[in-house]
Parts: C-alpha cells; structure tokens; sequence
C-alpha cells in the first residue's frame, strides 16, 4: 500500500434537461454527492460550487445546453464524479417526466 | 433578474403566524391575492399544486431558507413574495435546519428561464451572511423591502 492519497479526476459536462439546473436537479445531485467522502465541484466559466450545497449550486443558474466542468477529489473520487455525471447525462430524470 | 423584477412588496409577510408547511405556503398565496397578483378563485389551485410540489422533495434549501413554488396558468408573468418566520418553520429542508426566509414563486408555464433566473438571483444574494443574517432579524414590510433594493443594487453578493 502505498501513503495516503487524494485521488482526483474531471469530466466535461452538459445540461440536457430542458428546465435548466433548477431546485430538483441541484437537491438530487446534493443528495447523490452526500453519498460520497469526496469533494464534487462544478464550474460554470469562472464560478465554482460544490455540488453538496443546493444554494452554491442554483447560483450558477445554468440553463439547458450548458457545459459545466465536474472535478473531484476525494477517497472516492471516480465513483463520485461518474454518479454526478450520469446524472446529468440522464437530465436529471426529467426528460420522461411530467 | 432582481428582487423588484418578481417580489410583490404589497405581499411581504414579515412576522409569519404559521408554525407547518401547509400553513405557511397558504398564508404566502393569501398575501399575493390580497395584494392583487393572484384570483381569489385561484388560490386554493395554487397552493394545492404548491404543496403538490412540495412532496416530490422540499424546497428547503439550506441555510434556513425555503423557495415554495409552482407554475400556474393563471399568472402572465413570474409573481413572487417573500415571508419572513422568527420561530421557524420545520420545511424538511436538506440540512435539517428550520427555515425562517420564504420565497415563494408562482410563474407561468413554458418559461423555465425565468424561475431559475429567480432562483439564481435568491441563491446568489443569501450566500452572503449579512444580507441573510439582516432579513430573518426584519420586522417590517420597509425592513425586508429596503434589504432586496439594497441587494439589488449589489451592495450585498458580488
């Protein structure tokens, strides 16, 4: 074994869901990220929020087709940013919704 | 977007009597229909499809704050109101806390831009600790009024 390290990684990604990262995507990916030790950021340009806290997150009101950038870092940072990821990928589950 | 873009100063609540969820949002729905903003005839729809929202997960979003809301045909453009509770009000919000600061937003559907523009703008000016900490100690319609102009004109988030 090898001294404690903090694995890091990122991923481009985009919002599919047409209503744009709103209350329920930013509590979802909250919720998901809460589920992990590691640190998960998302930046829009030069705003950066962390993906445990809704409030940081809603402030970078990103609407459908943005690109976002997703970093984490953390024990379990792999497993965390491709949860977070597909979560995106799949627009938050809306897109079959309502 | 701004505070003056969506909040109805005639419907701030500062003060709230109510002590559950289901009260608060209807006392928030009663405020914009004696303002003027919302039908009498709609009030118990909107605050149905409210509280319908709230079930699919609360709108409590940390910090002790909540942002009830719902589309609805009635409204032409996004209509919005701010309550504020000394006590506060137990909103299963994510982080457990109690919520003392409610914005709660009524817009018309097909225009997704505009509640999260809202919501961006909410979001953006309660990160900073003052303007949050100085809106839960307010206790007039002028307090909680002044505050957003003084947000809106950036004097408090970046």
């Amino acid at each position: 074994m090898h001294a404690m390290s903090n694995p890091s990684c990122q991923q481009i990604v985009v919002v599919k869901n047409e209503k744009g990262l709103h209350l329920r995507p930013a509590e979802l990916m909250a919720r998901l990220a809460m589920q992990y030790e590691a640190t998960v950021m998302v930046t829009k340009d030069d705003q950066s929020a962390d993906c445990k806290n809704m409030l940081s997150v809603l402030t970078l009101g990103a609407v459908q087709g943005t690109q976002l950038g997703l970093s984490a870092e953390g024990p379990d940072a792999a497993e965390a940013l491709s949860a977070v990821a597909e979560l995106f990928e799949a627009g938050f589950h809306e897109l079959d919704a309502e | 977007m701004k505070f003056a873009d969506f909040i109805c100063v005639k419907a701030i609540k500062p003060d709230l009597a109510s002590y559950d969820k289901e009260a608060v949002v209807t006392e928030l729905v009663e405020s914009l229909v004696t303002a003027g903003e919302i039908k009498t005839a709609d009030k118990d729809d909107i605050i149905a499809a409210v509280m319908k929202r709230e079930e699919l997960g609360s709108t409590g979003i940390g910090r002790g704050v909540a942002v009830p809301h719902t589309k609805h045909p009635s409204v032409e453009k996004l209509v919005g109101t701010v309550g504020v509770s000394v006590d506060g009000v137990d909103f299963n919000s994510l982080d457990g806390e109690k919520v003392q600061l409610f914005f709660l937003l009524i817009s018309p559907p097909e225009r997704p831009g505009d509640h999260l523009r809202a919501l961006e703008n909410i979001s953006r000016q309660l990160r900073d600790d003052t303007f949050c900490r100085f809106l839960k100690q307010s206790k007039t319609v002028d307090d909680i009024n002044q505050l957003l102009e003084e947000a809106d004109n950036n004097q408090f988030a970046s």
